[in-house]
């Protein structure tokens, strides 16, 4: 049954090629069909995988499909290897990236290029798997620069406005300055340890480097780099609240359940090679801890309801980045397995209102949506609670493993990420209470149809009780002792408990009895150039722009006559100055030519007799 | 001997300042004529030293290659001259650089 | 005395060219042309090449001289022609091409009647040419009844009437 892994990927990809070759001649239906059917497939041989590999020893197991690369000592197999890890990404991208296929296929109606969004979205989905089932670096870089095709693709869906394509190539730039550090680490291991192959590397890596020297160092920081260009992490994050342009299933899909978090299972698929740079590791974990107090603060201003939750997803990698660095390897994929199904069912949820609030985006145009939509509504109650992890969603058990492993790590963090949590709590219900309670002003136009309905309502069930799912991550990292059960412990972990709580009371103060006005609030004279700096995302963009992008603009503009092309356009003036110089000479008089072939002949002879 | 060939450079050089010099395409060709005919009286004159055939069967060569540029060469100029109304060579200068 | 007639011969060759380089009309032109292939043809003999000689006259100064004569026939027409016609047939114009014909003549009466001993050369007679034409020059020959055919289908294709002018402007 293990060996059913090699169609996995294999039928998305099919559907991508199908779907792209007929490109619109497919009725909707049909695309839809093939779309979703394709990831359906690969969805239910995952689950069937997954049941024999569950319930076996839970051995890693290897697969060779065959050979990419073979040269004369580069081997590059397309192999493929599961093992626990592997298999929670498996069902996060198929089962979730099935349910947002199945949405898609209601929210994406009617739109002129229905085939071609499946097309994408299976090529994305197919490169996700590609990414996650690779055994060794460069298949998995494959699949890295997949997955970053497919977001360009997406995010630019709507290509015909231009405010989209910019989104879609700052997405693709962004996230190019990381996976350059990414090959770049990638080169390094394999000049270093001579394989691409994950296990070997990690092995080698264990028994030449010693722990805390410069070479696990710099390569375990430049993949680093690459993980935190994928998953928006500081300093790459600006460009994930840009890239809700796209459709949002797909901010869905790509930009909270599946690719964002391809850094975080990088980081913890080359785990061993992180505890060898204890520095690194730590640095993952202040960036963690940064990220996700900068991507709240800026959540909590949003009036996009897509950017609220697109710096609320920043935040929450922010979260399992912070794990990471803890040394929190399960705890880091248990939360990005319960926010792949809170954050998707929120999106869904937040598409569903789009859908059917004519496209509206500002949730302060919103309100009293709760009669008219009850399946969104208990939607975005599940999913808000679960993201602030409130006791008893799925979200909650994952953070709460997380800050009590970052507790013993370090203390400061851990106050960072109880901050964090308490900002969560506000910015999840903030939006909530705006968009669902008060007063409604205008009419719901339409409804979503089952196939809206459906993902929701299984999304919801998953973010409720996602905590429950057992995932036996043991096999694969270090097993954390656990701590002692003593007063600190127990005082530390009510803190933790309360601190989104305490969030979900200032929301409730502020948003829904109105006890507080956030709009007095913001007539603050010191507020209101803060709200701007969250709003603008800490001034990140700003700083970029003055720091990069003006710089690189003004050296283009001084090298716009390029030095380099000033010589090729002499040789181009030459030739043209010669030409002129030789067609003088075409006169189109035949006397003239027989001149001078006369003149040519003279000269040969006379060098033939003068030599 | 030596002057055989020599009346035939002359012969040549004289042919070809007449169509570095005419103007008028037929006295272009005629002069060719006299430059192609001289080039046969060399091969003669070669032939003749040696007592070989082969002089004269150039010379029924270049004969060949006269006749068949005189035809070609004549129904050009007919065509020149229907077209540009005019037999001098310097007016038909259309496919200048 | 064969040496004699040679430079006789090569002088009126040389005159015969270089009037007809120089003459302004092409009929005249062309009679010195003639002139001047004839003289070579009796060099031809004279360096005891007969077959070229004779090939010289009857094809060179006959067959394709009267393609000249053709073509300036055709090209010349209406009253200007005439007119141009009537000024070249003045006495004068005749006068050299004929002296330097009569000398040709003479020269041949020369030959003729001192017998067949007139030559400066060695003699290779026709059968000579023959059988080398027929022998390792068989493909040269084939490659000149190329060169004739393409001649022909030139000459035919040029001489047509009306070529289609694609030219704007252009008038036939």
């Amino acid at each position: 049954m293990l060996e059913l892994l090699g169609w996995v990927p294999l039928f998305p990809f099919l559907g991508f090629l199908i779907l792209v070759l007929a490109s619109e001649r497919f009725s909707e239906p049909l695309a839809a069909w093939i779309g979703i059917g394709s990831v359906g497939v690969s969805a239910l041989f995952v689950s069937l995988i997954g049941f024999e590999f569950l319930n076996g020893t839970m051995q890693p197991f290897k697969l060779v499909l065959g050979s990419w690369i073979e040269m004369d000592d580069i081997s590059v197999p397309f192999g493929f290897y599961l093992d626990a890890l592997t298999m929670t990404m498996l069902f996060v991208v198929t089962g979730v990236g099935f349910l947002i296929h199945v949405y898609s296929a209601g929210f994406m109606a009617s739109d002129p290029s229905y085939a071609r969004f499946f097309a994408y979205m299976n090529l994305f989905v197919s490169a996700m798997l590609v990414l996650v089932l690779a055994d060794n670096l460069a298949l998995l870089y494959l699949g890295w620069e997949g997955v970053g095709l497919g977001s360009y693709l997406l995010i630019g869906f709507w290509y015909k406005d231009p405010n989209n394509g910019y989104a879609a190539r700052k997405a693709f730039v962004m996230t190019r300055i990381g996976d350059t550090a990414l090959a770049l680490g990638l080169f390094l291991l394999f000049t270093q340890l001579h394989t691409f192959d994950i296990q070997s590397l990690m092995l080698g890596a264990e028994n030449q480097w010693p722990p805390g020297t410069l070479l696990p160092m710099v390569s375990a920081a430049l993949l680093l780099g690459g993980a935190v260009g994928k998953s928006a992490q500081l300093p790459l994050q600006t460009w994930l609240p840009d890239a809700m342009a796209g459709p949002t299933p797909v901010s869905a899909l790509i930009h909270a359940a599946t690719m964002v978090t391809a850094g975080v299972y990088l980081i913890a698929r080359t785990h061993s090679l992180f505890m060898l740079a204890p520095t690194v590791q730590f640095v993952v974990a202040v960036i963690g801890a940064l990220t996700l107090l900068i991507a709240g603060c800026s959540a909590l201003v949003q009036t996009d309801i897509k950017r609220v939750l697109a710096y609320s997803t920043i935040s929450q990698i922010g979260y399992m980045f912070l794990a990471l660095g803890a040394g929190a390897w399960s705890a880091a994929i248990f939360h990005l397995l319960t926010h792949a199904f809170f954050k998707a069912l929120l999106f869904l949820a937040a598409g569903a209102v789009i859908f059917c609030f004519h496209q509206e985006h500002n949730i302060i145009k919103m309100g009293g949506l709760r009669k008219a939509m009850p399946l969104t509504f208990w939607s975005f109650m599940i999913g808000g609670a679960a993201l602030s992890a409130l006791p008893f969603t799925s979200g909650f058990y994952s953070k709460h493993e997380i800050l009590m492993a970052v507790f013993e790590v370090s203390p400061v963090l851990w106050a960072a990420g109880c901050l964090g949590a308490l900002i969560t709590g506000i910015y999840s219900f903030r939006l909530v209470f705006v968009v669902f309670f008060g007063v409604q002003s205008e009419v719901v136009e339409k409804s979503p149809g089952w196939c809206m309905s459906a993902p929701l309502f299984l999304l919801g069930i998953l973010a409720l009780s996602g905590g429950m799912l057992q995932v036996p991550l043991g096999t694969v990292f270090p097993v954390l002792t656990s701590p002692d059960r003593d007063f600190t412990f127990n005082l530390v972990s009510a803190i933790t408990v309360a601190a989104p709580l305490l969030g979900l009371l200032i929301a409730v103060l502020f948003y829904l009895t109105g006890a507080f006005s956030a709009q007095r609030l913001a007539n603050y004279s010191w507020a209101k150039p803060l709200r701007l700096f969250f709003l603008g995302g800490w001034g990140m963009d700003a700083l970029y722009d003055k720091l990069f992008v003006h710089p690189f603009k003004t050296i283009t503009r001084l090298n716009k006559n390029d030095a380099v092309d000033g010589l090729y356009l002499a040789i181009a003036w030459l030739s043209q100055k010669l030409h002129l110089l030789v067609s003088a000479s075409q006169t189109g008089r035949v006397r003239w030519y027989a001149s001078s072939l006369v003149l040519g002949t003279v000269a040969i002879i006379a060098i033939g007799l003068l030599s | 001997m030596e002057f055989g060939l020599l009346l035939s450079a002359v012969l040549f050089v004289l042919g070809l300042i007449g169509v570095m010099v005419r103007r008028n395409l037929i006295m272009i060709l005629m002069s060719l004529e006299v430059m192609l005919n001289a080039t046969g009286l060399a091969f003669i004159v070669a032939g003749s030293r040696w007592g070989q055939a082969d002089g004269q069967i150039m010379f029924l060569l270049i004969l060949t290659l006269a006749a068949a540029e005189v035809g070609v060469g004549l129904g050009l100029v007919l065509q020149i001259f229907h077209r540009f109304h005019t037999l001098d060579a310097d007016s038909v200068n259309e496919m200048q650089g | 005395m064969e040496l004699i007639l040679f430079y006789l011969t090569s002088a009126v060759a040389l005159f015969a060219t270089v009037m007809m380089i120089t003459r302004l009309n092409a009929v005249h032109g062309l009679l010195y042309l003639i002139l001047s292939l004839l003289s070579v043809g009796v060099i031809f003999f004279l360096l005891g090449a007969h077959f070229a000689a004779v090939l010289e006259v009857i094809i060179y100064a006959g067959a394709i001289m009267v393609l000249f004569v053709f073509v300036i026939m055709m090209l010349n027409q209406g009253q200007k022609t005439i007119d141009q016609e009537n000024a070249w047939l003045q006495p004068g114009v005749w006068i050299l091409p004929s002296l330097m014909a009569l000398v040709l003549l003479v020269e041949m009466a020369v030959i003729v009647v001192l017998g067949g001993n007139a030559q400066t050369g060695h003699i290779v007679n026709s059968k000579q040419v023959g059988i080398a034409l027929y022998g390792p020059y068989l493909l040269a020959v084939e490659l000149a009844s190329m060169l004739l055919l393409a001649g022909l289908v030139g000459a035919y294709h040029l001489g047509k009437p009306i070529l289609k002018i694609t030219r704007p402007g252009g008038n036939s």
